[in-house]
């Protein structure tokens, strides 16, 4: 399968924004205009997009408390996004979410989730309503290799089988939950562990968006035709700490760097266009600089918008509620 | 032997199968007359005075007050001086051996029945395979075709006799079309329609009456008799407390103070009685049919559908029966009527004499029946 | 008006429900039962038999058999729910819980406010509840007043048959989750229930009696035992009335606080453990808000601060009695005249 030039442009520009929105959310963590704490998808830009790439309205998403790269991905504003996280009045959940909780259920994306592994039964549901009301759609649960340890996350891969439910578990290893390897907290490996429950699993590469794009590819089409469910070990890596503030000491010295230059999504990306001659450098470059004007501009709006009224603190409790 | 006369649980309605005496206003020794109330009972549903179904002295009271005993069971017997105590203490020996305590308890909880009509499923119940034209019971606002437990049994020794519930009400279609006595009256009309009554003598208590009037000015003819028990649309004044309050109220306490302005003696609500309003409101619908017949034959607070003015245009008898302390519509609607319309107006009632005074109430109806 | 069980009643609330709206969907462990196995389909019908029946009318798509998964489970009855469905899950024993906790007080609880009022979750879960069945620590608890805490959820204790329908319905049709809690011990009473819909509106109290000397205010199955000891109390001449609030959130705080202001003086009845829970709840809010009406101090009669015995004699030491609620009474009418 071969990507259009206008899906590539459309996902070049989704991981810059991604990319930018990271790296300012950094900036201005560390500059003290966001409160509590964030945790930054940098470096992963290819998985949310590879696998988003496929999905349409119909389709949802359940994301993790690394979230920010999921929500641009399957189509989230991100200046909401962005007032969201400075905790703004017209933040895309009111300013009551905040990062970890940032959600467009318009956009079928189910929001981020504070629960390490409480995504998974979820999107289960979500599977369960388009496979009721045969939209054709599927459903996507975003986990970490922490949460592939929980046990929802198990339960979610035997219901989802046992129902036959159009649900693709896509763990995204970062090597990292919280300051622990996952080469040594996961026992088995995540493939086998589909495998155990009697789903398709693959390895790939999640540096490289057109090894995820083509998995993805696959995964979905499969579960929309009613193959049920799937698995894909997407093996990538954090730019960042676990969380903001962070000090990363777990990791080895020169780690970061080393990947970086070596195995940078969006290095990778406008590698293989311009060597392949998909894209120009130009054309790169003007996504690139359109997608850093749109996420200066979100801060720019995020730090001078209007923060809650005192009165929401009580309003969406209930659909309806006698006090 | 046959000069003993039993007095026994009279039954209230179909769905009457027990009943407990609550005061004996009568005991023993007493010479009480027939039709004087000697006793009152309390039923799951309502509280009210029984009357004597003979004349005589008491002899023997056989279930002492808080006794419960179903339907049919021996409450008390009457004889004269003559009859030795040795001979009633064997006629209440006999009749407790005889009486099948068990049938009676499981005796008859009649089923309503159900009417296909163009309006709507109607439900209804129906007792009596006499001849001629039968009876037709029409509720008033808020009430079922459970509310005539005085009067159905009696009146359906002479004729079938139907209650019927009209829209919006008890087991009946919830759409009320526009709320209006009009769109009542054909609803009614296809009630007769569904089950093949041509003519029938029409008993309508309070928005019942105005819809039974409607009903033969509509399609003249169809009317036997017409007896209007407290009936709507003979002025313009309408207690609208009441219908505001029986729709808004859920409280026990407070919608009991509404119902309680249905009746003079206040002690006729029972909790039942309140705690049914309550679960007939609650059914799916009920609340919209409610204020849409406020909407409809009430709006501004007054009665939209008045008929005093045609009365004269109906060729069936037509008689009025009111209480004289009816708080919900005014006594003072039965004056002024034309000639010819016959009017019984009873002291101490409120707006249910047909409950109030069940015995009055079934005499003046069967006097326009046989 | 027929009489149904407390049992037949949900039943009926539930297949009336589905017949109405096709988005109604059940799930839970045996709901249908007989999955996969060779013997009978719809073999249980729950494990007490309130959904049996519903999966030959409905099919598998709308009745669905789960694992014994109930994180997954009512996770996913979640996302279902705010996805669009309206799911009625079965959490078999409220016990259970603890294994899916964060799925209904992290997740569907609080759908709605992180997400800025964008989310509707529709979502019932019915559990039992309760001791009496001689089911021992695991399976007797009562654990309404821990859902009762969670802003989001809403809370059902439906008594007897009547209210279990007209609540179940309306908790069907309610855009927010509700916790349905039905008692162990009462899916075999027996009352009169319409054959037609009703819904009962969450947060109004139902006074199922009116009296002068003092208020007792219980809760679900407890509701039963004060009744009974209202009556008794009645015939000694002392009258009582009777609070069952139906929903513990939202709870009517108006009724409760005129009828205790009424009588002066107030009786709570939880079957709960004493420690926060509704008892101690409402004593709160009685003593805040109507302190200078009450003529004596309140009581709370509750389950004890243990685990629910299974030894026949404990068990029956644990449930609150009627006995207990007479006495509480008579003791208040003893005082503040």
């Amino acid at each position: 399968m071969q990507l259009s030039r206008d899906e590539l442009r459309t996902a070049y520009k989704r991981m810059c924004l991604i990319r930018h929105f990271e790296d300012a959310v950094h900036e201005e963590f560390s500059a003290g205009n966001i409160p509590g704490f964030v945790h930054l998808y940098a470096g992963e830009e290819s998985s949310a997009v590879g696998v988003c790439a496929h999905l349409d309205d119909r389709d949802a998403i359940a994301s993790t408390h690394r979230g920010h790269g999921h929500c641009i991905a399957k189509g989230c504003d991100p200046k909401g996004m962005m007032l969201e996280i400075f905790g703004k009045k017209d933040g895309l959940c009111g300013g009551k979410g905040g990062s970890m909780h940032i959600a467009d259920l318009s956009k079928g994306m189910m929001g981020a989730n504070g629960i390490v592994g409480g995504g998974p039964p979820l999107i289960c549901g979500a599977a369960l309503t388009a496979k009721y009301r045969k939209t054709g759609g599927v459903a996507i649960a975003f986990v970490g290799d922490g949460a592939s340890n929980q046990g929802t996350t198990f339960e979610s891969y035997n219901l989802a089988k046992v129902w036959d439910l159009p649900v693709i578990f896509v763990v995204e290893d970062n090597r990292y939950a919280e300051s622990t390897a996952s080469a040594w907290s996961v026992g088995g490996s995540q493939v086998g562990r589909a495998n155990g429950f009697g789903m398709p699993g693959e390895e790939v590469d999640g540096h490289d968006f057109f090894a995820v794009w083509e998995s993805a590819r696959q995964a979905v089409e499969r579960a929309r035709e009613g193959g049920g469910p799937s698995l894909l070990h997407v093996k990538l890596y954090r730019y960042y700490g676990h969380f903001e503030g962070d000090a990363s000491t777990y990791k080895a010295p020169g780690e970061v760097e080393q990947v970086k230059t070596q195995f940078d999504a969006l290095d990778m990306f406008k590698q293989r266009v311009t060597e392949t001659s998909l894209l120009g450098p130009d054309e790169l470059e003007d996504i690139e600089r359109e997608a850093r004007e749109i996420i200066t501009d979100c801060v720019a709006s995020a730090a001078s918008a209007d923060a809650p009224a005192n009165s929401d603190l009580l309003t969406d409790v209930y659909v309806d509620y006698k006090f | 032997m046959s000069e003993i006369r039993p007095i026994v649980m009279p039954k209230w309605g179909l769905a009457m199968a027990e009943g407990k005496v609550l005061e004996w206003q009568a005991g023993v020794g007493d010479v009480v007359s027939e039709g004087q109330e000697i006793l009152d009972i309390e039923t799951s549903k309502i509280v009210n005075s029984h009357e004597s179904p003979v004349s005589g002295k008491i002899r023997r009271i056989v279930v002492d007050e808080g006794g419960t005993v179903p339907v049919g069971a021996l409450l008390g017997v009457c004889a004269p001086e003559t009859v030795s105590d040795a001979e009633i203490e064997d006629y209440v020996a006999e009749f407790l051996e005889n009486f099948d305590w068990e049938a009676a308890s499981e005796d008859s909880v009649a089923e309503p029945e159900f009417a296909d009509t163009p309006v709507g499923r109607i439900r209804y119940l129906r007792q009596g395979n006499g001849e001629g034209a039968p009876i037709i019971l029409v509720h008033g606002f808020g009430g079922d075709c459970m509310g005539w437990s005085f009067n159905q049994s009696e009146l359906a020794e002479f004729r079938p006799a139907y209650a019927i519930d009209l829209p919006g009400h008890g087991g009946s279609e919830k759409n009320v079309g526009d709320g209006t006595v009009s769109y009542l009256a054909r609803s009614l009309s296809a009630f007769l329609d569904a089950v093949g009554i041509r003519r029938a003598h029409l008993v309508g208590h309070s928005l019942g009456g105005a819809v039974s009037a409607a009903l033969e000015l509509e399609s003249p003819g169809t009317a036997e008799s017409i007896s209007l028990i407290a009936p709507a649309g003979l002025g313009e004044d309408i207690n609208i407390d009441f219908i505001d309050g029986f729709i808004s109220q859920r409280r026990m306490r407070k919608l009991r103070a509404v119902l309680e302005m249905l009746v003079a003696d206040s002690s006729l609500i029972t909790d039942t009685m309140v705690e049914d309003v309550n679960k007939f409101k609650r059914l799916e619908g009920s609340a919209e049919a409610l204020a849409a017949l406020r909407n409809g034959a009430f709006s501004e607070c007054r009665q939209q559908f008045r008929f005093e003015e045609r009365l004269g245009a109906i060729s069936a008898p037509v008689q009025v029966i009111w209480g004289r302390q009816d708080r919900i519509l005014p006594v003072a609607h039965a004056e002024s009527l034309p000639d010819g319309i016959r009017r019984l107006v009873l002291e101490d009632v409120g707006h249910m004499p047909h409950m109030e005074s069940a015995g009055e109430v079934n005499d003046a109806i069967l006097s326009f029946v046989r | 008006m027929p009489t149904k069980s407390f049992r037949d009643a949900l039943n009926e609330g539930l297949r009336q429900e589905m017949e109405r709206d096709d988005r109604v969907i059940i799930m839970g462990e045996d709901i249908a039962g007989g999955m996969g196995a060779p013997g009978e389909d719809d073999a249980w019908g729950g494990p007490l038999g309130v959904t049996k029946g519903l999966m030959p009318q409905f099919g598998r798509e709308r009745v669905l058999d789960t694992p014994i998964s109930e994180s997954a489970f009512i996770g996913c009855a979640a996302g279902a729910a705010v996805t669009g469905l309206r799911p009625v899950a079965e959490l078999m024993f409220v016990d259970f819980m603890g294994v899916c906790f964060d799925q209904i007080f992290n997740q569907a609880a609080k759908f709605r406010y992180m997400f800025g009022g964008k989310a509707t979750t529709p979502l019932v879960i019915r559990t039992m509840y309760g001791a009496g069945f001689r089911a021992a620590s695991q399976h007797s608890q009562c654990l309404y007043p821990l859902f009762t805490h969670i802003p989001g959820l809403k809370v059902v204790l439906p008594s007897n048959p009547y209210e279990a329908k007209g609540l179940l319905i309306q908790a069907i049709r309610d855009d927010d989750p509700v916790m349905f809690f039905e008692h162990k011990v009462l899916y075999d009473d027996e009352a009169d229930v319409p054959d037609e819909i009703y819904t009962i509106p969450f947060g109004e109290a139902n006074v199922t009696r009116e009296g002068d000397d003092a208020t007792v205010i219980a809760f679900g199955r407890m509701v039963n035992l004060a009744n009974e000891a209202a009556d008794k109390l009645g015939a000694a001449g002392i009258t009582v009335t009777v609070v069952d609030p139906r929903t513990t959130s939202p709870l009517d705080k108006e009724t409760i606080l005129e009828t205790a202001s009424e009588t002066g003086r107030v009786v709570v009845v939880d079957e709960a453990h004493p420690r926060c829970n509704l008892a101690t709840d409402i004593s709160a809010l009685i003593c805040e808000n109507c302190f200078d009406d009450m003529k004596a101090p309140i009581k709370q009669i509750t389950g004890p601060h243990a685990p629910v015995p299974f030894s026949p004699s404990l068990e029956d030491l644990y449930i609150p009695k009627v006995e207990a609620i007479e006495a509480a009474v008579r003791e208040l009418v003893g005082k503040g005249h």
